[in-house]
């Protein structure tokens, strides 16, 4: 009889993420933004066999042309190829925001867990911590970094994963206050649970939707970051390509050969749309009121 | 039993043998802090030095109002709120003087049972996984023996193994609070602090829940501290009573004095305001009703606490804290109207003590 | 400060030729779901004389709550009243506009609420919304206006009122509060007064202080009153007349003395049974088995069937009407004049 009990439960855990998959399954949009991630994330990871051509040759007899046979996105100034550019640079944008955030997720979510649910001093020091960096205005914050740190992709990830921790901090440490005054957490301690016993298996589960949905939508903000960080130089230098920096070599083209600023301009703008729209698909399904995640964005 | 000194130790009223839970002298005030510095600017004095005991397999009936520091006292019997000061014996043992870690070593013999149901069970946590939770930190219990141990709990409180996976938010409210019953019976704990765990239930629920409480005080041998406002619901559970007001117990005794004899101004106050089900007796009875508010627990009246409301107050309740007087049916009441004179020294030295 | 007792009130006679205040007619309310309208409360019937109380009780999900909003009209957005009617004097409220609703509220009809923090606005003085009350329905100036408020504030009871005027609701205790919004519901006068659950939240001596407000402003102003309550202490002491609710139905209907002592169907008499009344901490209470259906679970027939220990097939075959009960009221059971049912005597 046990034996099917234990089965049961994981049937049961099934059953509710599966109901979770459908509902959102029904927001289209969430789920055409979703499959377009996936897409760019598998394109992402395959760009080597992907790209047509390698993204640093350039070819002198093709210099910014339009769409043809062999280039189905056309060349840039320097007659490479822009469809593998875009590929290659998808690569480096969502590596660098998808690195950022899980940085910041390791490092500060627990972080702001025991600030949040231990109180006292350790949570004076982590919030002015997270006062002072939120003084500095984000993006010349991850300038500074980045300048003292020295232009790489490894930077920049440390560099976003920095500027954007405050807010994570202060979404789940409020979280975690809220949650630690819920009666069922005092039911806990007069069952003689643990602190950690509490966190691990009480707090974490009932704080987890504000701070995916959080996750997602910041993701966007990263790539943005990141674009602009590219932008100005500090990024991924030429000529490996980012869709920033494919925005600053085409600046100057951009009355005669415009389609070269809409292309990574585009794929930049479309990315950082469908995390949103996945952000917005979650926090409807996982009914996470919009107050709870907008209050703590950048 | 003379009150010769001020009490503290033997002189509670009733005649209990070996109690199993012993309480002295509980106190906690909270402090209200204001302003950018957090200064103290004044002491909420939620409980102001409250002896209980209980015998063992029995029910004491805590009651009182909203301010009187009822459940506060509740939480301070388990140390889930640290006492200012105080002592509480479980068994024999000094709660109070335990270090943490003995401490929650401890709490397998003391358990609670919270008000609201629905919040006292983690919204995202199986009902399977919310009964287990003892089982796995004092036993460390795990697998099919925790399964089948929480199945026996939940199917003593009426409940089945359909209502293992769910969540509480697919419950009725009388099956949540059973399933905090079933949670709080898994390590067979000595005493249950009961607060007010039939107040947020339908009547007709109230009554089933009432009902599994004292079969399973009278299977399992427990002792009830149930803290109540409804003084129906606990005549029916309790052998002894004790009322509180303002921090303090202002009566205490077996149930049936407190309800037929009630000696305290308050009491009577709170036996006759409370609605009886008889539109004929009801509508025939005298009733006390009190003037006035209750007083903020941040400044509260001196001397006798309840003077400002009580129909009876004398010159001497305004300045004197009352002493506590044993009555001959084996209760005890605070209150200058009931003093004898070899007390009267003992109120003197009381209000020195505040 | 004399040893004090109120001279309890002697059990009001019924003087049937008051005239009908209000007179509720077969009303059915739904609420829109996805899967269609739900009904929530289903032909409920009743009417309340000049003077009278008539209690309105029941269990969570008896539908009392919903009947009192419907009456005043102040159904939430996805809830609609489907049929009957509700007459105050001539005039069917069930469809009147919102603008002619509101000159009822206020005039005719007034309500108080369980928690009054959350009736009250926050960021207006009392005085201010009582003097408001007043001026929306009478042409008083403002000066006038602020002398009924202070005036109105006296009569329930708050110490201080010119002072107390000028406060806000946060720094009143719930008791005061609670004298606030009668004050402020009483201020014109109306025929009838809604009382949903206005003592529950509220410690029993304050509840006591409350309750003989009530009674003393409803002799004074002879207002009709609707009480909703689920605590049967309370409808013993202040209610005429009761009207027992279950799964959105009437089941019982009768004067509060025959209710208690002569109930006529099984789900008053569990009621009655299961309240405890104060016997030896030996006897078990009575209870009733199982849970109020949800509102899409309705069982064919009697809707109290499956947990009635009288059930019989009959009862589940065939939904049974309200008709009179042997005690002069009435009651939906098709078993009522065979059953005899005590209460909790």
């Amino acid at each position: 009889m046990t034996a099917i009990s234990l089965t049961r439960s994981h049937r049961v855990r099934a059953v509710r993420l599966r109901r979770i998959a459908r509902q959102f399954c029904s927001h289209r949009l969430a789920l055409v933004a979703l499959i377009f991630l996936v897409g760019l994330a598998l394109v992402a990871v395959l760009a080597d066999v992907l790209a047509p051509f390698d993204p640093r040759h350039q070819d002198y007899d093709v210099l910014n042309k339009g769409p043809s046979v062999h280039h189905w996105l056309g060349t840039d100034s320097l007659g490479r190829d822009m469809l593998s550019r875009l590929i290659h640079g998808a690569r480096v944008s969502l590596l660098s925001s998808v690195g950022a955030i899980a940085l910041t997720l390791v490092i500060a979510v627990p972080l702001a867990i025991w600030s949040g649910y231990a109180g006292g001093l350790v949570d004076m020091v982590v919030m002015r911590i997270t006062d002072a960096l939120q003084v500095i205005p984000p993006l010349v914050l991850a300038l500074a970094i980045v300048g003292v740190l020295g232009p790489s992709v490894r930077n920049i990830v440390i560099a976003l994963s920095i500027i954007f921790a405050p807010s994570f901090i202060r979404l789940v440490r409020g979280e975690v206050l809220a949650v630690r005054e819920a009666t069922y957490i005092e039911a806990s301690r007069s069952i003689g649970s643990s602190p950690f016993y509490i966190v691990r298996r009480r707090v974490l589960h009932n704080i987890a939707s504000p701070l995916i949905v959080q996750t997602s939508v910041t993701l966007g903000f990263a790539l943005l970051a990141e674009a602009g960080l590219s932008f100005i130089g500090l990024g991924v230098q030429p000529p490996n390509p980012s869709w920033g920096n494919m925005l600053s070599t085409s600046y100057a083209s951009i009355f005669t050969a415009p389609a070269q600023i809409y292309i990574p301009g585009s794929a930049i703008a479309l990315t950082v749309f469908a995390f949103n729209l996945v952000g917005d698909g979650l926090r409807d399904v996982l009914g996470v009121s919009s107050a709870s995640i907008s209050r703590h964005s950048l | 039993m003379t009150l010769a000194q001020p009490s503290h130790d033997d002189t509670i009223v009733e005649h209990v043998p070996t109690p199993l839970l012993d309480v002295v002298g509980l106190s906690k005030s909270f402090p209200v802090r204001r302003g950018v510095l957090r200064r103290v600017v004044a002491n909420v004095r939620a409980v102001d030095g409250v002896d209980l005991k209980i015998a063992p397999g029995e029910t004491l009936g805590l009651v009182g109002e909203s301010g009187s520091g009822k459940s506060t006292t509740g939480r301070l019997v388990l140390r889930l709120i640290e006492p200012d000061r105080g002592i509480v014996r479980l068994a024999g043992t000094d709660i109070t003087a335990l270090d943490r870690n003995a401490l929650r070593a401890a709490r397998a013999d003391m358990q609670m049972i919270f008000q609201d149901p629905l919040a006292s069970l983690d919204p995202s946590a199986t009902i399977l996984d919310s009964v287990a939770e003892p089982l796995s930190v004092h036993l460390h219990m795990s697998g099919a023996a925790r399964t089948e141990r929480v199945l026996d709990l939940l199917e003593q409180v009426g409940l089945t193994s359909r209502h293992l996976y769910r969540l509480p938010a697919e419950l009725s409210g009388g099956q949540r609070q059973r399933v905090s019953i079933a949670r709080a019976l898994a390590l067979n704990p000595k005493v249950l602090v009961l607060d007010e765990p039939v107040s947020a239930l339908d009547v007709s629920t109230q009554a089933q829940v009432v009902n599994l409480l004292s079969d399973l005080q009278r299977e399992h041998g427990m002792s009830y501290l149930f803290i109540a406002h409804d003084l129906a619901v606990v005549r029916r559970v309790s052998q002894h009573i004790a009322v509180m007001y303002l921090g303090r117990i202002v009566e205490s005794g077996p149930a049936e004095v407190i309800y037929t004899n009630p000696r305290h101004p308050y009491t009577q106050a709170l036996l006759s305001a409370t609605p009886i089900p008889n539109p004929v007796l009801q509508r025939e009875r005298t009733r006390i009703i009190l003037r006035g508010e209750v007083p903020s627990p941040a400044d509260p009246p001196p001397g006798c606490h309840f003077h400002t409301r009580c129909p009876y107050v004398m010159e001497v309740c305004r300045v004197v804290n009352p002493p506590r007087t044993e009555t001959p049916d084996g209760s005890s009441v605070v209150c200058h109207l009931h003093v004898s004179s070899a007390s009267s020294s003992a109120a003197v030295e009381n209000t020195a003590r505040d | 400060m004399t040893p004090g007792s109120d001279p309890s009130p002697a059990t009001r006679l019924m003087d049937s030729r008051q005239p009908v205040i209000l007179a509720v007619e077969h009303l059915s309310v739904a609420v829109d779901s996805p899967d269609g309208p739900l009904g929530l409360i289903d032909d409920v019937s009743f009417d309340i004389r000049q003077g009278e109380t008539l209690g309105l009780v029941g269990e969570s999900g008896s539908g009392k709550t919903v009947t009192s909003l419907a009456v005043i009209g102040l159904l939430p957005r996805n809830v609609r009243t489907v049929g009957g009617a509700v007459r105050v004097g001539d005039t069917d409220l069930v469809g009147m506009p919102e603008r002619a609703m509101r000159r009822v509220r206020g005039r005719d009809i007034a309500m108080v609420f369980q928690e009054p923090l959350s009736s009250l606005n926050p960021a207006f003085t009392i005085g201010n919304q009582i003097a408001e009350m007043v001026r929306a329905h009478e042409p008083v100036s403002r000066r006038g206006a602020r002398a009924r408020a202070v005036e109105m504030l006296d009569l329930a009871g708050i110490p201080q009122p010119q002072k107390r005027f000028h406060d806000y609701p946060h720094t009143f205790s719930g008791g005061m509060r609670q004298r606030a919004m009668i004050a402020m519901a009483l201020t014109c006068h109306p025929k009838l007064l809604i009382a949903d659950e206005p003592t529950t939240a509220l410690d029993v001596t304050i509840q006591a202080q409350i309750l003989e407000l009530l009674r003393s402003l409803q002799r004074e102003f002879g207002t009709a009153m609707l009480f909703v309550t689920h605590d049967l202490g309370v409808v013993a002491d202040i209610c005429d007349r009761v009207c027992v609710m279950y799964a959105g139905q009437v089941v019982e209907q009768s004067n509060v003395e025959t209710l208690f002592a002569q109930p006529c169907h099984p789900y008053t008499d569990g009621l009655l049974r299961s309240v405890p009344q104060g016997a030896s901490s030996t006897s078990r209470l009575a209870t009733i088995p199982g849970v109020v259906p949800p509102a899409d679970q309705m069982p064919a027939g009697c809707r109290f069937a499956p947990r009635c220990d009288f059930a019989v097939a009959a009862c589940s075959a065939a939904a049974p009407q309200l008709e009179s009960s042997a005690s002069g009221g009435l009651a939906r059971c098709c078993r009522q004049h065979e059953l005899h049912l005590r209460g909790a005597q």
